[in-house]
């Protein structure tokens, strides 16, 4: 590993602006739409988990196990299923956003004061309402946290694409490894470490300011 | 599927290099990872800054991570014993701390109470009720290492991540598929085991406590 | 007023049960339950953890579904209306208030108001109108958030919450149960002042028999799902039902905090025409040892006892109500002790502090 010196990598990204622009999109895009379906299909499965009893220790079950399963073997796996390209990347990395968000919100639902819900119910809301003005809001911090932990893996799994041809910086870190070429391996790293490190503290800002008042009041 | 079969040998050669990659990270993060608490229960205004730059770290995608250190520590397993067992402190040093906050004021009064020294007191009361938490932590940190130890294998550093990218490169769906089912079976049967021993050892302290 | 029962309000339960399923089957929670309860008038279910008193108030407003029997209302059966409308209709208090956190105090008493539609401008007005009935200067708590209420001032937020849509009908379950004695006494005296003006029927469920003497105009003590008795605070100590019920009054710390007050300082003088068969018991006993003492004399029919002097004499009388009323005011005996006749001072509930 003696081609160019490390911190040359400013040097390359400075040389190839269009290309990193182009990796940048593809990884924010990759990251942002798997995150984002992922909320739409794991927070209505998490609140009927929470509403048909039956469902809900198969379902935690599944949740569970799928956390064990290494990101990268999820990956491995849908190549056989979908092969390569954006697609199947999309496809890996929606899975592995929707577990912690599923997770996260059982819990935060489960984690509301059965005493609340009691004295909702006694005061005659409906299903729905027991749900849009009670559980949702008091489990949304915990839900939020889900959707943090969601998006911050899911930047480094987005890394891993690039081995199925799912795009992002993961191309030229891919890259750098294959030519043993330092500035081409870090201008690919350190941009996905600064993704990940700079995302992670602003949602966890975002967080602080989207918890309702009166859970933060003392 | 039938990769399994065809080569068991190297299967089981790279499963035992994934646990051995995982092992010695893992013990490593301990070493480190539980004076660290302790010093940070002891010296409060630490413990933020350090549990602060641990997140961060492991926020760090590992791949990435991989990267940033191969100009300076090269490929191969040392680099990715490094990244994994930075990734483990985080865990390790907040499940310990959280540990031995958890013990009792009374507890902890009673100890001082019979003249016990601050060494007494670590080593006869806090960490031995803290074991379980600490423990806890450790299982979380191990589960994560098995997980990241997948993507070690490209940069050289073995294991069960081979498989799957060897298998990428060759477009051999059957060794990726082998490699994803054995990581996934690892982290599994890990997971069982490391609760069973959980469990047993919180056992263990209930009794302790019980018993005295 | 709802409109599904304006009017009078009476709660009437016939041969109720309730089972419950569990591992290892079918458990009977509550058994044969039956009493009514009349419009304007509170009802204290009291007795034993596992007596099934919770679980029987919740029938009414279903939050617990009947096995058996009939629960009506104005003489209409509870299974017959929506779930829903059924428990906007009823109040509904229960141990630590149950407030949302995320919803301000205004808005939490509104709760109600706003799931029957009622425009912003009047919830607002009605929250004000009730804090400032539960003692909670609108101004200053109207816009906090539950978090930064104390325990006391949160159950009172609970209560008008309770009342905010007008409902004839309150269920209150263990509501000042989590909050520290003192400020126990002064919420249930508050909640008497408040009856006093609103007169609604409520169902109070409760283990302090304390509370129960002082709050019940009648009380069902139940034990293991059934009813033990089911009378007035007087009936309770002239009539115990068995001795489970003696031993039950007997067995409450509120009565074993009146070990050092005697029947002496309560009695009043014996007026004319009471006749001469009535229990006599030593002015020197203690209201605990009265109470064991009582057990041993017929007391049916009769309204109260004589208490004698030093010399022996039976110059005094008790009755079993004041008894009664003595029982429950008995966490704070100094300011009920000097007079038999421990009448509430109703401007008393004012002066303390929130």
């Amino acid at each position: 590993m003696r081609r160019g010196e490390p911190l040359d990598f400013i040097a390359y990204i400075r040389d190839h602006p269009e290309q990193f622009r182009e990796l940048l999109l593809e990884h924010v895009r990759l990251v942002g739409f798997s995150v984002l379906i992922a909320i739409l299909i794991a927070i209505p499965l998490a609140v009927l988990t929470t509403r048909l009893a039956w469902f809900e220790r198969p379902m935690t079950w599944i949740a569970n196990v799928g956390q064990t399963v290494p990101s990268l073997a999820i990956l491995g796996l849908t190549l056989p299923l979908l092969g390569i390209g954006f697609r199947p990347a999309l496809f890996a990395l929606t899975i592995k956003a929707v577990l912690p968000i599923f997770l996260n919100t059982v819990i935060g639902i489960r984690g509301v004061d059965r005493a609340i819900v009691d004295a909702a119910r006694g005061m005659g809301t409906s299903d729905r309402q027991l749900l849009w003005f009670v559980e949702l809001p008091l489990a949304s911090p915990v839900m939020f946290a889900g959707i943090q932990t969601a998006t911050v893996q899911n930047i480094g799994l987005a890394t891993l694409a690039a081995y199925i041809g799912g795009g992002g910086f993961g191309d030229w870190i891919l890259q750098g490894l294959a030519m043993v070429n330092p500035p081409i391996l870090l201008a690919g790293a350190v941009p996905v470490a600064v993704l990940a490190m700079s995302t992670e503290m602003i949602l966890r800002g975002v967080r602080r300011v989207i918890v309702p008042a009166g859970l933060t009041v003392t | 599927m039938f990769y399994l079969f065809e080569q068991p040998e190297r299967v089981f050669e790279l499963t035992l290099e994934h646990i051995r990659l995982v092992g010695i990270s893992v013990l490593a993060a301990t070493l480190i990872g539980v004076p660290v608490g302790i010093l940070c229960t002891r010296i409060r205004w630490l413990e933020s800054p350090i549990l602060n730059l641990s997140g961060i770290l492991y926020t760090i995608p590992s791949l990435a991570f991989f990267a940033i250190l191969i100009p300076y520590t090269g490929l191969g397993a040392s680099t990715a014993t490094i990244a994994l067992t930075l990734y483990s402190l985080l865990a390790i040093i907040r499940n310990t701390i959280a540990g031995i906050d958890d013990v009792p004021r009374a507890t902890l009064d009673a100890a001082r109470g019979m003249g016990m020294t601050g060494r007494q007191r670590l080593f006869l009361v806090e960490l031995p009720l803290a074991i379980p938490v600490i423990f806890a932590g450790i299982r979380v940190a191990t589960m994560a290492a098995i997980g990241i130890a997948v993507i070690a294998a490209v940069i050289g550093a073995g294991g069960l991540g081979r498989l799957i990218f060897d298998g990428l490169r060759t477009l051999d769906a059957d060794q990726v598929l082998a490699g994803a089912i054995m990581a996934t079976v690892l982290a599994l049967v890990g997971d069982w085991a490391l609760k069973r021993l959980g469990d047993a050892l919180r056992r263990d302290a209930g009794a302790a406590a019980e018993g005295r | 007023m709802s409109p599904l029962w304006a009017g009078v309000s009476l709660i009437t339960l016939e041969h109720v049960s309730k089972n419950f399923d569990s591992p290892s089957g079918s458990v009977r929670a509550v058994e044969d339950v039956s009493f009514e309860v009349d419009a304007g008038a509170l009802h204290v279910l009291i007795g034993p953890s596992g007596s099934g008193k919770t679980t029987t108030m919740r029938m009414i407003n279903r939050l617990e579904t009947i096995s058996e029997g009939t629960i009506t209302i104005n003489g209409r059966d509870v299974r017959d209306l929506d779930v829903v409308e059924l428990r906007r209709a009823i109040g509904y208090v229960i141990q630590q208030g149950g407030l949302f956190p995320h919803f301000t105090v205004a808005d939490n008493v509104a709760v109600v108001p706003r799931l029957l539609g009622w425009p912003r401008a009047r919830r607002r007005q009605r929250a004000e109108e009730l804090l400032a009935l539960v003692g909670l200067p609108p101004k200053q708590f109207a816009d906090r958030f539950p978090r930064q209420l104390s325990g006391g001032q949160q159950q009172r937020v609970g209560v008008a919450r309770a009342l905010a849509a007008d409902p004839p009908i309150i269920l209150m379950d263990e509501p000042f149960g989590a909050v520290d004695p003192i400020t126990r006494k002064q919420l249930q005296r508050e909640l008497r002042r408040i009856q006093a003006e609103v007169q609604k029927t409520i169902v109070f469920v409760t283990h302090d028999i304390g509370e129960a003497f002082l709050l019940g105009d009648r009380i069902v003590l139940m034990a293991e799902g059934r009813i033990v008795q089911n009378g007035t605070p007087a009936d309770l100590l002239r009539n115990p039902a068995s001795p489970f019920v003696t031993e039950f009054i007997g067995e409450d710390r509120s009565l074993r905090a009146l070990q050092h007050t005697y029947l002496a300082e309560l009695a009043g003088s014996r007026p004319d025409g009471v006749p001469d068969d009535v229990p006599i018991l030593a002015g020197t006993l203690s209201i605990p040892q009265a109470g064991q003492e009582l057990a041993r004399h017929d007391r049916s029919n009769r309204e109260g006892f004589l208490v004698s002097d030093v010399s022996g004499r039976p110059s005094g009388y008790l009755t079993y109500q004041q008894l009664a009323t003595v029982l429950g005011e008995s966490i704070a005996p100094a300011e009920t002790m000097t007079s038999a006749e421990a009448a509430p001072d109703p401007e008393a509930a004012h002066v303390l502090p929130v």
